[in-house]
């Protein structure tokens, strides 16, 4: 956090000022590292292992906090009884299907649920279409009726499941797949456990390089485990903090730029599974559900009204038909292999550099050369938009600059202080920014851009009377512009964000007032209320020592200028807080409404001995001591019976690539991670298949506090560059011996996709492991360098394969195996003989690929 | 990574043990003077004009015509290369005047510069004077032609008077730093520039005039150098592990070429002085002498501040010695 | 206006240099102990002041590659990565050892004293954002022969660049290293502590993007208070090693305007152990200057006056 998030950090100094421990995990010593209390090691790729541990630490001990845990979990409700678990079949759970790598969910489900589940042939087409992603926030389909045992005795309660499931988890387990030493592991779990309870409460941080794994999710799962069963979550000075990996991040989920989700995670269309206007309403509702997506016609239909104004009428579904669907795998690692294979022909992108940022690097050069057109828009002529000049391919005759036939168009975009706009930060905060001065010369804001593309290309289509076209001409497609480049008013984007009552343009005050009659327009229900009373409520500044500890009244927080979600579990059953000292929402006897120092995330008026009548279905369906008002039976999940793809509970899977055999499991990794076998994306051998001993260590990468991201927008500055000004790796002194590597010289890393060299950093911030019995070196390596700018170096993400987590299908980017050894790399075409006598030495050939499912006994 | 590694010594041996120190990646604490070797020759210019300006007044005042001459003209073309020195020196030479902005006490190279000015004019005056014989006696220019001798007597007693303060000043300008081997240096600084001086300023003498005349030059030649080996042998030996940079590397060998030239010049002054070549050689090699002494105490302080074991160790014995509290 | 402290001992140093109703002493509070290495205090320097960029140089030194205070670089973060192995990681260290052969040509590392006992904590990377301390007694000052280098009203000490001709001095006579000269411009350049900041109220530009509060700005004597009893709480709270740097106004400088809280010994962060105003000798080297000189004078004379012809 210290490394790529110094701003953030000073609240984790502020906290350790008063008095708070922190523990940093992490596979190196880091700036974090340096300041932590504690400082744990561990082997990228086993967090699951690790924090399954400390699972097992708090059910063995039973030092859950047990009046939330039996309130406020799904720990009381009954699986099915043909749930099998992990623990049954050697690593997978009940319900597996080779054919498609999936899960059939049946027997997942809670006792006595009686709604349709999806096939494991469903399972195949959400994992192609990252369904994760909207389950994650809009709560998958699960009965409000299931059965309960608040004894928590119940061999088929999600408590006992939990504990069989975790009780291989050991301190010694621990130690043998992460390589923590159980003192060191005691120690966490000690800390983590006395600072949860009525009292105290523990925050856990986690930064997106979580995510970048083949079960990424279910880390952040495991984590959600271990901060529902501490009371952690809901409440003051707990949760589960994701740092982002740029300024609003989380904005571009609210608001995507993702294929698989519209605006306030409602999902994007399939062809198929949402034919028509209500199927799609239904699969976001849930009818027969408890909650506050039951709201969703009023979302989706205000949405529509904003897409497509007065052509959004009830007798055309709102022009849900205008709508785009989805037909499979559209996300960004397919299309590069699309690109690949000739069938992409036009690619946009806008302040994202894949040629440097993205996974297997030499993927997306090859892919980006194959395209009939290409439009980068970026501050600088960056790595993406130079590759047919000076990309590695050229040097390897892979690309011919003369035979290249993609056209490139770069367009000079503004800088953040250039535009005006909100970012949304991991607090789920948007904050106001105004321009500071006017972009330079031709360059232009993303704003700018879109409005008078869409605004150039209704022009052309205007006299057009193709039905395709329709959908385009039929767009409300009028903003308010001003300055000589006519800039679109981003304080008018807001407004229809805001949403407004179509008759009279007024400004809704939020989300419940949204109409499923078309009489009100919304461009993202959640941010419904940051334009209530006209006012942008985003640009606010008060001070923190002018207002209430909370700070309610700097920028807005979604939803409903909540600062934290699910707050209701700040109080007891009885809405009374669990402790003076972390008092933060309660009911409010005498008013009878909930009160206290934040925004309420239930309803005001609700008591909580409210109970209701058995079959309601939606909001008044939640029991006044249901917090988890978005999931469909209002308690925290600690076993999640459906949205997920790989299983109902984390279960710890070697990496694609590992050096190991899984030690806990005849399954080795994700039996559904998100797969593409082709011959240009081979990973290299882990057992059971033969020879991984050719890419003996493991390693990881990630940032440095001087660049940023791909490098687009540090390398190009010489303040920032001459801080870090040049490509290197880490390696432990024992792994500098073992391989002769000298501090300062030069070595290269090799994987069966590349080899990047780099200076050699030898440092004893890594140091090797000792796993089932092995020594396992680890190599580090920052990803920030590419072939432009003042300071360039070999990019360390050209070393990555394709492998995806299949429930959002992010790429398995913190893990791989590799090689090092002394020297600079081979040039030019002996680069790729070279590489090619690695994947001959690992059996890597074109006919043969890992299977998902790996039968057969751990040791 | 490279905490508490211990620095052995590069280059020659190191003849004090290295104690065990800490420092950062080895780099030094102080910077390293940014001087170029302008200074250095300044070092030697400077002093050979004092010493050229005493001989010069001392001849004067005793009768001896052409070892004035041969004073006052070495007087003035030394602080004249010294003028050409110092501003050439100057990261900024356009602005050279602004050392006149001020006269600061604290300041060596202000005291200096003031030194330098007064001993510069005069110096001017006492060598435009030895022109005297060459002008016409009548007009304008023969009224000046006549005051001129006395007008360079003047200038001359000045230039000698301010002569000991331009000698010596600079070594307080060396001391008066955070350079450990020339701030340790500053009791014994003094007295090697002096020698320096007169040794420089009594070989012109023994170059430039005839052996008839020289003989004081000849007996400043010898005294100076006794002084100067004498006072540079105790910064070579006496002052600990400061002593060291001056007897290791590029400083230790010019120092002892300084050692064997101005030994050498002086013995040749001594008993070869009655003899024309052997006196102008001895001169030579009292000049070369001194030229490498400057820069070996120049070369000697830079090297002690490019090595942190200079900067560190002593203030820690210093630490380690007081009291506590 | 020299008084009796002005070469050396405890002084308020602007009104000393002359200044009526001099505002109090501003300065600089460099707590290491929460600082985490980002930086910024290094850019925001250079962004405000315009300065350079001092060349890009991977130098080894951890994730240092600005090497130390220069002309170019007013602030500068320094990384000491320390080790003292724990017995568990010792283990597998020497598996690690038993299965190589070749020769280890790395860096080398040691055991260090002062590395904190703690048992968890086996590594230590200190990092100390540097600066100029605006000494008490500034050698700089004390020999700038042109007045470029002056003492402001609030006690700190800054070159007018307009002035400085660039002789060197100041470079090798400050104990620290600060002040150095611009290879290409000719002049010396150092920390001004935001002289154009401060007097307009500001803060300058390194505390104020300092994230973590590790650079503190304010009045000195607020300061000092504040950082010992910052070693207080650290020293309660088992950080032995704690200690003040350059605090004390009765140390070889007459204090600095710029101090620091360390882990470590200040060698280790490359400042100088017990650094000396080289001016408190001053009076001393004239005084060896004078009989120098007199000798001098006085084996002219001898001469002459001993050989008349």
């Amino acid at each position: 956090m210290a490394e790529a998030h110094p701003v953030g950090f000073q609240w984790v100094m502020e906290a350790k000022k008063r008095g708070a421990t922190v523990i940093h995990v992490d596979p190196r010593f880091t700036r974090t590292s340096a300041l932590a209390d504690q400082f744990v090691p561990l082997r990228a790729g086993s967090d699951i292992a690790f924090l399954g541990g400390v699972i097992n630490y708090i059910l063995q001990n039973e030092l859950d906090f047990r009046e939330y845990v039996v309130a406020y979990t799904n720990a009381a409700t009954i699986v099915r009884e043909d749930f099998q678990d992990t623990e049954d079949l050697d690593g997978l759970f009940s319900g597996y299907h080779e054919e498609t790598g999936t899960y059939d969910p049946q027997s997942w489900q809670y006792q006595g649920h009686d709604t349709r589940v999806p096939t494991h042939g469903e399972m195949h087409t959400q994992r192609e279409t990252g369904a994760g992603l909207r389950h994650e926030s809009h709560g998958a389909p699960v009965s409000n009726i299931a059965e309960r045992d608040e004894t928590l005795q119940d061999p088929r309660c999600v408590y006992q499941i939990l504990k069989k499931h975790y009780a291989r988890y050991t301190p010694e387990v621990v130690e043998r797949v992460c390589g923590v030493p159980p003192e060191q592991f005691q120690k966490v779990c000690e800390a983590w456990t006395r600072n949860s309870g009525r009292d105290r409460t523990t925050a856990l941080v986690y930064s997106v390089g979580w995510t970048q794994h083949s079960v990424g999710v279910q880390y952040i799962r495991t984590g959600a485990i271990i901060q529902l069963l501490l009371g952690n979550m809901g409440r003051p000075g707990g949760g589960i903090m994701a740092l982002r990996g740029h300024a609003s991040i989380q904005g571009s989920t609210d608001i995507p730029t993702l294929f698989n989700l519209l605006p306030g995670y409602l999902p994007m269309p399939h062809f198929k599974e949402h034919e028509t206007f209500d199927l799609w309403v239904d699969a976001i509702r849930h009818p027969g559900q408890k909650g506050f997506w039951s709201g969703a016609r009023s979302y989706a239909v205000s949405l529509l009204k904003a897409y497509f104004g007065d052509n959004a009428r009830a007798d055309n579904n709102f022009g849900y038909g205008y709508l785009p669907r989805m037909t499979g795998d559209h996300g960004t690692y397919q299309q590069v292999l699309n690109m690949i294979d000739g069938k992409v022909k036009g690619y946009f992108l806008l302040g994202q550099n894949p040629a440097v940022g993205s996974a297997h690097g030499r993927a997306q050069r090859l892919g980006m050369a194959n395209l009939d057109w290409l439009v980068v828009r970026d501050l600088y002529m960056i790595e993406s938009a130079t590759f047919w000049k000076d990309s590695p391919e050229i040097e390897t005759g892979e690309i011919v600059t003369e035979e290249c036939r993609t056209e490139v168009f770069f367009l000079p975009a503004a800088s953040h202080v250039e535009k005006e706009g909100t970012f949304t930060q991991t607090q789920r905060m948007l904050q106001w920014r105004e321009k500071a001065l006017d972009p330079p010369q031709d360059c232009r804001s993303e704003l700018w851009f879109f409005y008078h593309l869409g605004r150039l290309v209704r022009e052309r289509l205007a006299t057009s009377t193709l039905e395709r076209d329709r959908p385009v001409l039929d767009l409300a497609w009028s903003y308010p512009t001003q300055g000589r480049h006519d800039e679109p008013s981003a304080e008018a984007v807001l407004k229809e964000i805001n949403g407004y009552v179509v008759a009279t343009g007024d400004p809704v005050s939020g989300f419940t007032a949204l109409k499923d009659d078309g009489s009100t327009a919304c461009g993202c229900w959640i941010y419904s209320g940051v334009f209530a009373d006209g006012v942008n409520q985003a640009a606010r500044r008060k001070p923190g020592q002018e207002q209430s500890w909370v700070a309610p009244e700097w920028g807005w927080v979604w939803p409903a200028n909540r600062r934290i979600l699910y707050n209701r579990a700040s109080a007891d059953p009885q809405g009374v807080p669990w402790s003076e000292r972390k008092a933060y929402v309660w009911w409010d006897p005498e008013k009878r409404e909930w009160t206290g120092h934040d925004v309420p995330d239930f309803e005001k008026k609700k008591d909580p001995s409210y109970r209701a009548r058995r079959g309601t279905t939606g909001v008044a369906g939640l029991a006044g001591d249901d917090p988890f008002i978005m999931q469909g039976d209002g308690k925290g999940w600690l076993f999640a019976p459906a949205g997920l793809i790989d299983g109902p509970l984390p279960t710890h899977y070697e990496p694609a690539e590992s050096p190991l055999r899984n030690p806990l499991y005849g399954q080795q990794a994700n039996p559904t991670r998100k797969v593409y076998d082709r011959p240009d994306n081979q990973l290299n051998p882990a057992p059971p298949e033969p020879h991984s001993e050719v890419f003996p260590f493991v390693f990881t990468t990630s940032r440095l506090t001087e660049h940023h991201t791909a490098g687009g927008m540090s390398r190009q500055l010489a303040y920032l560059s001459e801080l870090q000004p040049a490509m290197f790796v880490e390696v432990s002194p024992a792994l500098a011996k073992e391989r002769g590597l000298e501090h300062m010289g030069w070595a290269h890393v090799v994987t069966g996709r590349a080899a990047v060299e780099a200076r050699v950093l030898v440092t004893a911030r890594l140091r090797p492991l000792r796993i089932d019995g092995r020594v396992i070196h680890q190599v580090w390596l920052p990803y920030h360098w590419g072939g432009s700018g003042l300071t360039t170096g070999d990019s360390a993400n050209d070393l990555f394969g394709i492998t995806l987590d299949p429930n959002v299908l992010i790429q398995e980017s913190k893990v791989g195996t590799c090689d090092i050894r002394p020297g600079r790399r081979p040039t030019g075409p002996a680069l790729l003989n070279y590489i090619a006598g690695y994947l001959r030495r690992a059996g890597l050939d074109a006919s043969h690929y890992a299977p998902l499912e790996t039968p057969g006994t751990a040791e | 990574m490279s905490q508490g590694e211990r620095r052995s010594g590069k280059g020659d041996r190191v003849m004090v043990p290295p104690a065990e120190f800490r420092s950062y990646y080895g780099r030094q604490v102080v910077k390293t003077p940014v001087w170029r070797h302008d200074v250095a020759a300044y070092l030697f210019t400077g002093g050979l004009a004092a010493g050229a300006a005493l001989v010069a007044a001392g001849a004067d005042l005793t009768g001896r015509p052409a070892l004035r001459t041969t004073g006052r003209l070495t007087a003035l073309a030394a602080i004249g290369a010294s003028g050409y020195f110092l501003i050439n020196d100057l990261g900024r030479p356009s602005r050279f005047h602004h050392m006149l902005r001020v006269a600061k006490p604290t300041s060596p190279m202000s005291v200096g510069t003031w030194v330098f000015s007064a001993f510069g004019a005069a110096a001017g005056v006492a060598a435009v004077a030895e022109a005297a014989p060459w002008l016409p006696r009548d007009g304008v220019v023969g009224l000046a032609a006549r005051a001129l001798p006395a007008a360079g007597r003047a200038g001359g007693l000045a230039a000698a008077a301010a002569a000991p303060a331009l000698a010596t000043y600079t070594a307080v300008l060396l001391s008066d730093t955070a350079t450990p081997a020339w701030h340790e240096a500053y009791p014994r600084l003094p007295f090697v520039f002096a020698g320096s001086a007169l040794a420089s300023g009594g070989a012109a003498g023994l170059i430039g005039a005839p052996i008839a005349q020289a003989g004081p030059a000849r007996t400043l030649a010898v005294a100076g150098a006794a002084l100067e080996l004498t006072a540079t042998h105790g910064v070579e030996h006496r002052m600990g592990l400061l002593s060291e940079p001056f007897r290791q590397g590029r400083a230790g060998r010019l120092l002892r070429a300084a050692r064997l030239l101005t030994a050498a010049g002086a013995a040749g002054a001594l008993f070869g002085g009655r003899n024309r070549v052997v006196s102008a050689l001895s001169g030579a090699a009292l000049l070369a002498g001194s030229v490498a002494t400057r820069y070996g105490v120049f070369e000697a302080g830079k090297a002690s501040a490019e090595d942190p074991k200079y900067t560190v160790l002593p203030q820690r014995e210093r630490l380690a010695t007081r009291p506590p509290g | 206006m020299t008084g009796p402290n002005s070469y050396f001992g405890p002084i308020d140093p602007a009104p000393d240099a002359g200044y009526v109703d001099a505002p109090p002493r501003m300065g600089f509070f460099t707590d290491t102990s929460v600082c985490i290495g980002c930086k910024a205090c290094e850019v925001a320097c250079k962004e405000w002041n315009g300065i350079p960029d001092d060349g890009f140089n991977l130098l080894g030194m951890s994730y240092d590659n600005t090497g130390g205070l220069s002309a170019n670089t007013w602030r500068h973060v320094a990384f000491i990565e320390q080790e003292s192995p724990s017995e568990a990681s010792m283990d597998v260290l020497r598996e690690a050892e038993r299965t190589v052969s070749t020769q280890f040509l790395g860096m080398p590392s040691s055991t260090l004293p002062g590395a904190t006992g703690r048992e968890d904590r086996d590594l230590r990377w200190l990092m100390m954002s540097n600066v100029c301390k605006h000494c008490t007694h500034a050698a700089c000052l004390d020999v700038c022969p042109t007045g470029a280098l002056f003492r402001t009203e609030f006690g700190t000490v800054v070159v007018q660049e307009d002035i400085c001709n660039g002789c060197g001095y100041c470079i090798p006579a400050c104990p620290y290293g600060v002040i150095d000269q611009r290879k290409d411009d000719g002049r010396a350049w150092k920390c001004t502590l935001c002289y154009d900041r401060i007097g307009e109220g500001m803060t300058p530009a390194c505390a104020q993007a300092c994230p973590t509060q590790s650079i503190q700005y304010g009045e000195l004597d607020e300061l000092r208070d504040r950082a010992a009893k910052r070693v207080e709480v650290l020293h309660q709270r088992g950080v032995p090693e704690a200690k003040l740097y350059g605090h004390d106004p009765a140390d070889g400088v007459g204090g600095d305007g710029a101090f620091f809280l360390l882990l470590d010994e200040p060698e280790v962060y490359g400042l100088p152990p017990d650094p000396v105003v080289t001016t408190r000798d001053l009076p001393s080297m004239w005084k060896h200057a004078g009989v120098a000189a007199l000798t001098m004078a006085a084996a002219a004379v001898v001469a002459f006056l001993g050989r008349r012809p």
